[in-house]
């Protein structure tokens, strides 16, 4: 880290220099799964992580930075790329989003301009991996093997993307809208990382295009200087280091919306472990979750006494209306206090008081949505891993 | 103290402007061979696939899913993904993964 640190003191000559030579793991984790030892590694602007892959680079979030408040730190929000070409250098005076396309006025804005000329909003909002937690599916399946810590919530600070489509005037006969970013394909024959939205839904007034999250600039893992946020959605749709919007006439067939990124489309999006979808649909909004996390699995607690139960619960926009917890493995159920609300695609923290005798016992929470949208006991299936969003069981041992 | 917080909210916002001004430049860590695969059979492994990607992509996946499943990984790169691969290489990259993985 010597390095590094001499490196980043060079900088204030003139250029931000994030990287460090070497990740310098000296801890590691192990996730509970089949072959989940992971090193903690320091990237630039992170707290050491949990790494996935390191190029290009994939770190998970410690699971007890959730317990550390609603939002979750810059420094340790998760980080996930799927192609190996980041971008080496983003200069903010020279770059350019461009919006063009099916529309009457293509335009090129520099970030000043995006800042000063478009109305600024911010909401609050939880991105999600739709590969979390995908090392607990069952039975195991490939891709990237992750515990549950591929999601956060954050302030998102930036630009109304239904703004910035009216200032370019959106012509007749407009179906989608894609999104394109900096970073590029290893080889040309990867098709590049590109995703759509259908129209309607680009310009709902929610999907912002981000230029900061928890009131400062995107880190650059998390995008910088320009990320799309798509409450609700999972995170495939938030197009990291965006520079490219494009309007277009027709369904757009790319690659990461046409063959990647796609869930059975059946009622509960889910099939038979092994089989194969008849039907299948792009990824879309997250279904509900929750988790406990004042208390990791095989605690120990004072029997006998009061232990204060806490965790957060979300959804893909429909508020959490109950959260549910049961201390004897799911036979009776108990109500939860909910937290402060800050917003239906937040987090919401939930609280409960409970007395455990001696003995140990098998917590589950079960969050229930406005709408009606329960988690499911038993973890449904799909062939790539996304959506895991079982009920999640806590072994406390009471003594 | 309202007066010493505005103080150093203006000074922050000042600091982060400066900040912004200045091109930001990234470049990826340094990247190890897995002991798993700092061997002969492992060479042709790192030399393939280490041309797209790092080798936790290998490393970290769930063991014990059969020779089919690293033989259905090989064949999306090449596939999907156009690795430069012969046939052959392929094949003897997927049965590496599968005696090392299996």
């Amino acid at each position: 880290m010597t390095t590094f640190d001499r490196r980043h003191f060079i900088s204030g000559a003139g250029l931000s220099l994030l990287a460090g030579p070497a990740l310098g793991a000296a801890k590691s984790v192990t996730l509970p799964f089949g072959n989940g030892a992971r090193p903690l590694v320091k990237m630039p602007q992170k707290r050491p992580m949990i790494l996935l892959t390191s190029r290009p680079p994939q770190l998970e979030t410690p699971f007890e930075v959730f317990n550390e408040g609603l939002i979750t730190p810059n420094d340790a929000f998760f980080v996930r790329y799927h192609l190996s070409g980041l971008p080496t250098v983003i200069d903010p005076a020279n770059f350019r989003l461009s919006i063009g396309g099916h529309v009457e006025k293509p335009l090129e804005l520099s970030l000043a301009k995006l800042k000063r000329d478009f109305p600024v909003t911010e909401i609050v909002a939880v991105n999600q991996c739709s590969g979390n937690s995908r090392g607990f599916v069952n039975p195991r399946v490939g891709g990237g093997q992750l515990g549950n810590g591929a999601m956060g919530n954050a302030r998102w600070r930036g630009v109304p993307l239904r703004a910035l489509l009216d200032k370019a005037g959106v012509r007749e006969g407009a179906r989608q809208v894609t999104f394109n970013g900096l970073d590029n394909p290893a080889l040309d024959t990867i098709p590049d990382f590109v995703k759509a939205l259908d129209l309607d839904h680009a310009r709902d007034g929610e999907v912002m295009v981000a230029f900061a999250m928890n009131g400062a600039d995107l880190p650059f893992l998390n995008g910088y200087p320009l990320r799309l946020v798509v409450p609700g959605h999972f995170g495939t749709y938030w197009v990291k280091h965006l520079n490219e919007i494009n309007v277009v006439d027709a369904q757009f067939d790319g690659y990461w919306m046409k063959t990647a990124y796609r869930i059975p489309d059946n009622d509960c999006n889910c099939l038979v472990p092994g089989q194969k979808p008849d039907k299948t649909k792009p990824i879309g909004r997250f279904n509900v979750r929750s988790f406990i996390t004042s208390h990791t699995d095989g605690a120990k607690v004072a029997a006998g006494r009061l232990t204060e139960l806490r965790g957060i619960a979300f959804s893909g926009g429909s508020n959490i209306a109950r959260l549910a917890v049961s201390i004897d493995g799911g036979q009776n159920w108990l109500d939860a206090q909910l937290g402060e609300d800050a917003g239906r695609y937040s987090f919401r923290e939930w609280r409960l008081g409970v007395t455990l005798p001696k003995g140990v016992h098998a917590i589950k929470v079960r969050a229930y949505t406005h709408d009606g949208e329960t988690q499911p006991l038993e973890a449904r299936w799909q062939p790539a891993g996304y959506m895991h969003n079982a009920v999640e069981t806590t072994h406390l041992e009471a003594a | 103290m309202r007066k010493a917080s505005i103080a150093l909210i203006a000074s922050a916002a000042l600091l982060s402007t400066a900040l912004a001004a200045k091109p930001v430049t990234f470049a990826l860590p340094e990247e190890s061979v897995p002991v798993d695969l700092a061997d002969a059979e492992g060479e042709p492994v790192v030399n393939a696939c280490s041309t797209c990607h790092s080798l936790e992509y290998i490393t970290t996946q769930p063991r014990g899913k059969g020779a089919q499943f690293w033989k259905d990984s090989v064949a999306k790169m090449v596939n999907v993904y156009k690795a430069p691969l012969e046939p052959a290489d392929a094949d003897a990259i997927a049965s590496a993964l599968a005696r090392k993985f299996g």
